[in-house]
């Protein structure tokens, strides 16, 4: 499967794992501090993946105090 | 997954709330959060003018539109800060915000009003860039804000945001911010009324928000941000967060329910002694020879002379 990752915005080909919150945990990604989201559509962690799946992780932590 | 109040199927989870949300009670849990934090800490009156300062990002955008959707009546404000490709993206986000929306947007560049950017400011007051560019951001959000006649001005600060800068000013024991941090700051002389609509909602709440309403925002970092200590701080927060959901919810709102009022006399004292800057008008602190911090950057990157009074 493809994954999108940001920041830079880069792409990686892995074997898809059983579910996104097994790809967060193989990528070492904190989730709270991503989306993911699977054909334009926001995916939750108990969803299956499959080989052909197009997968972003977004990052949502932004800086700046002011 | 299946959402919380409808059984749907979810297209979230959000372990703070040990729920997940479909699509359409999603957007009603974004909406009932910010409606309880404006009624909560009396924010606005429906009627109430509000500006809302847009960076481009999924808060400030996300802000604006459920304060749209909730009826209120807001404007954008958008201040280029001079951050080469980074400002021309972000402002370009907004526009498309406003135009699609049919909502209103000013426009204010720092270079073209105030003769400097961020790099600038930076290098001359020998400041952090985050410094320099939240301290022009106020100034100018303020001063805009008073000029155009604004009732309020809302910014995009969200709980991350807050529960970051909570832990730094903790960290630190900076009493005066601590007694300063709150979801609305008072209308006082020279100073709009300042508020945070989005305290109750975290910005992985704002990120899916923008998704599931087709909103665009600039996901990428500033270029200036990198490696700041408010990110630092956030990082800290989520390791938390993932072993103790909730956690940063808790910290935010125990603060405000029991701890902010012990040094509100620290932040009031110093709001009183504030005293008009001799360049803009600005409120500005007796320590300051009479010119506001602001002015002072923007005198070093400009190299332009500044009248200073005895303090």
């Amino acid at each position: 499967m493809k994954v999108v990752l940001r920041n830079p915005k880069r792409e990686l080909d892995v074997p898809a794992p059983p579910n996104v919150g097994q790809l967060l945990r193989d990528l070492d990604v904190v989730p709270e501090s991503v989306l993911v989201i699977r054909n334009d559509t926001l995916a939750t962690h108990d969803e299956r993946l499959s080989e052909s799946d197009v997968v972003e992780i977004r990052p949502v932590v932004s800086g700046g105090t002011a | 997954m299946k959402c919380r109040r409808c059984r749907e199927p979810a297209i979230i989870e959000l372990r703070r709330h040990n729920a997940g949300f479909c699509r359409d009670c999603f957007v009603r849990h974004c909406r009932e959060q910010v409606r309880r934090a404006i009624d909560e800490f009396s924010m606005m009156q429906p009627g109430e003018h509000v500006l809302v300062a847009v960076s481009g990002g999924k808060d400030s955008l996300g802000l604006w539109h459920l304060l749209r959707e909730l009826g209120y009546d807001a404007d954008g404000l958008y201040v280029g800060l001079g951050i080469g490709d980074y400002s021309e993206s972000s402002a370009s986000y907004a526009r498309a915000f406003a135009h699609e929306h049919g909502a209103q947007l000013l426009e204010i560049d720092l270079v073209d009003t105030y003769g400097f950017d961020i790099p600038e400011g930076s290098l001359a007051a020998r400041r952090v860039p985050c410094s320099a560019c939240g301290l022009s951001k106020r100034h100018v959000f303020n001063e805009a804000a008073m000029t155009h006649g604004y009732d309020v001005l809302a910014t995009g600060h969200n709980l991350d945001d807050e529960a970051a800068v909570l832990f730094g000013n903790v960290l630190r024991w900076q009493t005066e911010y601590l007694g300063r941090q709150h979801p609305v700051l008072p209308a006082a002389p020279g100073f709009v009324r300042k508020v945070k609509p989005l305290i109750r909602l975290g910005e992985r709440e704002l990120a899916a928000y923008c998704v599931v309403h087709g909103i665009d925002y600039i996901v990428e970092e500033c270029p200036m941000a990198e490696g700041n200590r408010h990110l630092g701080y956030k990082e800290a927060l989520n390791a938390i967060e993932e072993r103790s959901p909730g956690t940063k919810a808790a910290f935010v709102s125990t603060f405000l329910e029991r701890v902010h009022s012990r040094f509100v006399d620290e932040a009031t004292g110093v709001r009183d002694d504030l005293r008009p800057c001799t360049t803009c008008g600005s409120p500005t602190p007796p320590s300051a020879a009479g010119v506001c911090a602001f002015c002072r950057m923007r005198a070093r990157a400009t190299g332009a002379t500044i009248p200073v009074t005895a303090s």
